[in-house]
């Protein structure tokens, strides 16, 4: 609060360094500004990072903005800290904010993120075979929707998310059309619809997410990615064409702004220090989205058992 | 449209033209398809001329954000500036609503509590009573008791106080300006342009920007809450302005007042009730971009809203949250309509009215002082609120389970008859065959430079590479438009035929058009999947309120005398909607049908988050990708589209209401 800001530079003012501050003097009073995004993984990591840095007497701000926006508005200083970059998502902004400079990396938060095509359970049934991706050659029309038909729909977020789905698709060979989905709220509310109905659906499911826990379902497996296959049309089993793989797996960094090495060294540690077990946080999720419990009860809970290591 | 061209000037010369007009659009339109080989760049437009509009305008956002210098102080320094002021001033509505006042470190010297929930229950009911009697306090205590028993209160108040702020800074900004246009007749021109293109260019496309120059946080949120709402308040300023009778500035300058004297205190005050509709509208708007502003940082209800319904069983939460905004916005906008039509009294009732004023102010700080005692009326305890829990969810689960064969039958006929034939059909369309069919009918509406003005605004799509995703607006739009129409024409037909009916709607329209559109979304997905089809209903839901107003207010609107006519004339009742209350009534409902167009584009960039391939998606994209210039050019092309459809409809309008003496 800035009235409030005021009011305590009028106090220190006043007293004319009376008293010590609180947090080491070179520390910066700025708050802290971490940025929060739309999915709830995300806004677990992140109230943890400001919980962590509270309890070190920091002043910390959340701002919810644009997942990718985030980096732009951390360039311009407007965001402190971004708790999750996906590897598998974000790989060309975090490379091209790299190239700025007025961003740095922070290495990897812990948990392995994972994206890949997604069925529920009872679509074995109908389509034998699967995980294997060879299984969905033959499977285009169990998957099918009126406007597709006789090709499989498959939800995605090509738009907004990338994944490259329409080109492995292609490349594969695959009698899929991909549908984008616009959103991840549409997707999973057609998910939970088709799932109560037991109706063919295959869509993009990523993890972190209540997804794999609320419903019974599995992975397709495709060739596993391999940087080469993205780039080299001669690798993997389509020799014209690139992206005959799966989607990486990978890494989710953390990210936070050039001058906070300088303006704030003890959050800085403990920044660079962070980091969450992914089975911790998937089960972390769970509680918030599915068992509806609030947020801050299970970050607090998680920050008293973890409070030790910082 | 043809005979509106006979009725001018030039009766003798103009049927030539006439047939020459018609020839060469239908020559444009046919001739792709009948010599494809020859015409092929008129009828798919060549890549090589498109206009890298967007490269342009991302790298002008660019130098505006990084380079752009005044000498001593940079651009961006400039707009930091103007936000921070922002960032002050809001300090203050949230102190007071939404955070108290903490004294010392973290609130170690002491707290001053925010404003008691029950405060303000207690308040606004009072004031309701005042305002508007016993129904509007029933009202005003219904709608913020929802709010604080279902636990809302917390980022209620958040919204709440951006809202003053916007709402304060958008009538004052909005007076000033429209003062100024009164003033200086030469920029009037260039204000309603302007307008225009705020009215119209869809409030995603300038969030980047915004989040460029701005930053991020809820005073960016509410820069474009402003941006949006702003403008009805300088158009009604303008009217009312010119609306005052010039005798009374007349007697201003008889007696003696300067220039600013006769302004503050003659022209203003005497056109005070049409700046408070101005008022109510930017109330309305600013409720409407709740959610919009949450997407850039503005939190409060919007946030929740989001939230709430990425998670499992979140439906019921969003409802809530959802619910909380429309009561909200109407217990809000009812409030501000009954100050508009609130009569000065003397005596007694002036008296009455002064001492109720003061009764709701001492509930006010009466609960707010006690709230230092009992901290329950500060912050409602948790225990204390209720929530209607997974009900709702339950209840669309329900729903899908038993209706969805029905949904998905309506669903692929609509899609296999109607929406994929009319798709392929308007992507597949000569681009010089659309702009020719603009230019043809812009003619005979209004005459060469009209036609003009109208192609070049609808060439812009096609120059800026927008085509497939500019028709694919256009197509959604039109099918939304009719649908809505369909729809909204009968339902205003029996609002101005019975009370009752019209009550019911009014309750209807304002809570579709107050509700966040995400809130039903989401069981639409449910019902008809991912695609055009959920966009299509999110439209049509959004989209037909100006039609069901305008139809019944403009039905309400036929003179008795008229009616009285075609009874005598011997018309059953039939005959007489027919041929009396229609015609009469067309020029307000073709109004409704412009405003409903400009809701439905405005309603795009929501409908491509469950998955259209239309503007709004590249907006979105260029959200996602943080790409200024995509989304500005795409947000242009909606609003040329919008601006179209707008001044076609006004010349029609003119036109017809011309011949009928009106």
């Amino acid at each position: 609060m800035r009235v409030q800001g005021l009011i305590k530079s009028l106090a220190v003012c006043g007293l004319l360094g009376g008293m010590p501050a609180a947090v080491q003097a070179q520390e910066s009073k700025d708050p802290i500004i971490i940025a929060l995004h739309d999915w709830t993984g995300q806004h677990i990591t992140s109230h943890v990072a400001g919980e962590l840095l509270k309890a070190k007497g920091y002043k910390v701000d959340y701002v919810t903005i644009d997942y990718l926006t985030g980096l732009t508005a951390m360039e311009n200083g407007d965001v402190t800290f971004m708790s999750e970059l996906w590897q598998t998502t974000a790989q060309d902004a975090m490379d091209a904010s790299d190239k700025t400079g007025k961003t740095e990396r922070l290495g990897p938060l812990g948990p392995k993120a994972k994206e890949e095509w997604w069925y529920p359970a009872y679509m074995k049934e109908k389509c034998p075979g699967l995980p294997d991706w060879k299984a969905l050659l033959k499977c285009g029309e169990a998957f099918s929707a009126p406007e597709t038909a006789p090709k499989g729909r498959y939800l995605g977020m090509e738009a907004t998310w990338g994944g490259h789905d329409p080109e492995r698709i292609e490349a594969l060979g695959l009698p899929f059309v991909a549908v984008d989905a616009g959103t991840e709220a549409a997707m999973f509310a057609e998910l939970k619809s088709a799932y109560e109905r037991k109706a063919p659906i295959i869509l993009w499911v990523y993890s972190p997410h209540w997804v794999p826990s609320v419903f019974e379902g599995e992975w397709v497996e495709f060739p596993a990615y391999e940087a080469a296959c993205y780039t080299d049309p001669k690798w993997g089993t389509n020799p014209d064409k690139a992206y005959d793989c799966g989607k990486p797996f990978g890494e989710i960094f953390k990210y936070t702004s050039a001058d906070t090495k300088k303006k704030w060294p003890g959050a800085y540690e403990v920044l660079k220090k962070l980091n969450v077990d992914g089975k911790e946080l998937n089960l972390m999720v769970k509680e918030v989205d599915v068992d509806g419990k609030p947020l801050d009860e299970v970050v607090a809970a998680y920050v008293t058992k973890h409070k030790g290591e910082y | 449209m043809s005979d509106i061209a006979l009725d001018d000037a030039e009766p003798r010369t103009r049927p030539s033209t006439g047939w020459l007009v018609a020839l060469a659009v239908a020559l444009a339109v046919l001739l792709p398809y009948v010599a494809p080989g020859l015409f092929a760049w008129a009828k798919s437009y060549p890549s090589a001329w498109i206009v890298p509009v967007s490269d342009w305008l991302k790298a002008f956002l660019y130098w505006l954000a990084r380079d752009a210098t005044f000498g001593l102080f940079t651009f961006k320094e400039m707009t930091r500036f103007i936000s921070g002021l922002f960032g002050y001033a809001l300090d203050v509505p949230k102190a007071l609503l939404s955070t108290g006042i903490n004294l010392g470190e973290d609130g170690a010297a002491g707290h001053i509590p925010r404003l008691s929930w029950a405060g303000i229950i207690a308040a606004v009911t009072i004031w309701s009573y005042l305002l508007g009697g016993r129904r509007l306090a029933m009202l005003g205590f219904i709608g913020f008791g929802y709010i604080a028993l279902f636990g809302q209160w917390d980022s209620a108040m958040v919204t709440l106080s951006q809202v003053i702020l916007a709402v304060a800074v958008g009538v004052a900004g909005g007076i000033g300006l429209g003062i100024l246009a009164y003033r200086v007749p030469r920029i009037e021109g260039a204000v309603v342009a302007m307008l225009d293109f705020m009215q119209t260019v869809p409030t995603f496309a300038y969030l980047v920007p915004l989040v460029f120059l701005v930053g991020v946080g809820p005073v960016s949120g509410m820069l474009a809450t402003i941006l949006y709402a702003m403008p009805p308040m300088v158009r009604v300023t303008m009217m009312a302005l010119k609306r005052v009778p010039p005798e009374l500035e007349e007697l201003a300058r008889m007696t003696g007042c300067e220039p600013r004297q006769s302004l503050w205190k003659v022209l203003v005050p005497s056109a005070r009730d049409g700046l408070l509709v101005g008022v109510n509208q930017v109330i309305m708007l600013t409720l409407n971009m709740i959610i919009i502003a949450a997407m850039i940082g503005a939190g409060g209800l919007g946030f929740d809203v989001l939230n709430a319904l990425r998670q499992a069983n979140g439906l019921g939460k969003g409802l809530e949250a959802g619910l909380a905004v429309v009561a909200m916005a109407i217990v809000l906008d009812r409030m501000s309509r009954a100050l508009v039509e609130l009569r000065p009294v003397h005596g007694d009732a002036a008296a009455r009215r002064r001492r109720l004023f003061w009764v709701g102010m001492a509930a006010l700080i009466g609960f707010t002082a006690l709230s230092l005692a009992v901290p329950e009326l500060e912050r409602l305890p948790n225990e204390w609120r209720v929530s209607t829990g997974n009900m709702w969810s339950d209840v669309v689960s329900w729903v899908n389970l038993n209706l969805f064969s029905t949904a998905d039958a309506i669903r692929t006929f609509l899609l296999i008859y109607l929406l994929v034939p009319v798709k392929t059909f308007m992507i597949g369309f000569p681009w010089l065959g659309l702009l020719a069919l603009v230019a043809g009918g812009a003619w005979a509406l209004g005459g060469w430079r009209f036609a003009v003005g109208m192609a070049a605004l609808i060439a812009f799509i096609p120059m800026a590479g927008l085509w497939e995703r500019g028709m694919t607006t256009i197509y959604l739009c039109s099918i939304a438009v009719v649908i809505a129409m369909l729809i909204g024409l009968p339902l205003g037909f029996l609002g101005s035929r019975s009370e009752r009916m019209h009550n019911f709607l009014g309750a209807m329209c304002d809570t579709l058009q107050t509700l966040p559109s995400f809130v039903y979304l989401l069981p639409v997905v449910m019902l008809f999947r991912i695609g055009d089809v959920s966009a299509l209903v999110a439209i049509v839901l959004y989209a037909m309120v100006p039609a069901i107003r305008f139809t019944d207010h403009g039905l309400r609107g036929v003179p008795a005398n008229l009616n009285e006519a075609g009874t005598m004339a011997g018309c059953t009742g039939a005959q007489r909607l027919a041929k009396v209350q229609l015609p009469y009534a067309l020029p307000e409902i073709m109004l409704g049908v412009n405003q409903v167009i400009m809701m439905a584009l405005s309603m795009l960039v929501v409908s491509s988050f469950v998955g259209t391939n239309d503007l709004g998606k590249q907006i979105q994209v260029a959200i996602s990708q943080a790409d200024p210039g995509k989304g500005l050019s795409a947000g242009l092309a909606i609003a040329f589209l919008g601006i179209f459809a707008d001044r076609m409809i006004g010349r029609w309008v003119g036109a017809r209401r011309a011949r009928m003496g009106m």
